[in-house]
């Protein structure tokens, strides 16, 4: 019951940050510095959270199949390859090197 | 009356990218139930959330076995970039009441991204609401098709789906890497949360990382030379 109260909350709170850019008076959100510590912060997140799946095991860190999957995953971006295939491919980079009996 | 070339082109590539972004809730959808979340839950979040980024946050700290709060907050500061993008979109389409509601569950970078590059005004509302109603019902129909397949798929780290979640992370976050100034920035972040996994609770190393580089960003940023003399 609690995952569900929590996924409501986090749903909501998402919406409601969707809602502010047409509520709220522009003055705060055209800051620049503001607008540049968003935009970073979006990539600091997205950046932690890729060392976070890839290493993180409970609270250890470990190298295993996954580290080949974005390995895998950033030679496909390299070449351009789509969003629904770079996830495919490293899916797949980690089940095969699991197949072959490592990580 | 027929809808103007400019505008026909921008309903084509707005459903194009509804076409193509949608089709990556599948893995939304896969990696969601993995995680240990409910089918119903899963399509919850696609409807309700409805902002790619946030939701594989959501999920991915919940897996990891993170805490509520923290998949929450992680969530949510993924999610301020919308409010940017509503105070650009809401000058461009002045909507009203109801309709404004609308519109703002479907901005995101897709629809955003899709009306800012439309040559004139009518082009850019139809590329808006074609690319966010697009990515809105296929998002919605390829994360309950990846969540049934989830389900029945099992165990998710014989089928790789952990090292999916990773691609997953990165191909949100690699154009976003066009600047030196993102790299040097997503470069800190990794490294913080490397640091902290070992000392932290899951979630946490997300957020540590999140609250260093809001404030290296914030104290870095200088106001471009033709904007300081204007002020």
């Amino acid at each position: 019951m609690s995952l569900w109260l929590w996924v409501l909350i986090a749903a909501l709170v998402c919406v409601a940050l969707k809602l502010v850019g047409y509520l709220v008076p522009t003055e705060v959100l055209e800051n620049r510095r503001m607008a540049h510590t968003a935009a970073m912060v979006t990539c600091a997140l997205l950046a932690a959270l890729v060392v976070t799946q890839t290493f993180a095991e409970g609270t250890a860190l470990v190298i295993d199949a996954r580290l080949v999957a974005v390995a895998v995953a950033a030679g496909a971006l390299w070449l351009r390859a789509p969003f629904i295939v770079v996830v495919i491919l490293g899916a797949a980079a980690a089940a095969a090197v699991r197949a072959l009996g490592w990580g | 009356m027929r809808a103007s070339p400019s505008v026909r082109s921008a309903v084509r590539q707005g459903i194009s990218v509804g076409l193509a972004t949608g089709a990556y809730g599948i893995s939304f959808g896969a990696l969601s139930v993995a995680a240990g979340l409910d089918v119903w839950q899963t399509c919850v979040l696609s409807l309700l959330m409805f902002t790619g980024g946030s939701q594989f946050a959501f999920i991915g700290i919940i897996g990891a076995g993170g805490g509520g709060a923290a998949a929450t907050a992680t969530a949510a500061l993924l999610g301020v970039r919308n409010s940017l993008y509503g105070l650009q979109m809401a000058s461009l389409l002045k909507p009203r009441r109801l309709v404004r509601l609308g519109a703002a569950q479907i901005t995101i970078d897709e629809s955003t991204a899709v009306a800012l590059a439309q040559p004139d005004e009518p082009a850019a509302r139809a590329g808006f609401w074609s690319a966010g109603l697009g990515v809105f019902v296929f998002w919605n129909l390829a994360t309950l098709g990846g969540a049934l397949l989830g389900d029945v798929l099992g165990d998710p780290a014989r089928w790789g789906l952990d090292g999916a979640a990773a691609a997953a992370f990165l191909a949100l976050l690699w154009p976003r890497l066009k600047q030196r100034q993102a790299q040097t920035i997503g470069v800190v972040a990794a490294v913080v949360a490397a640091i902290m996994i070992p000392i932290a609770p899951a979630g946490v190393p997300v957020l540590a990382a999140a609250a260093v580089t809001a404030g290296i960003a914030w104290w870095q940023y200088r106001e471009p030379p033709h904007v300081r003399s204007a002020a």
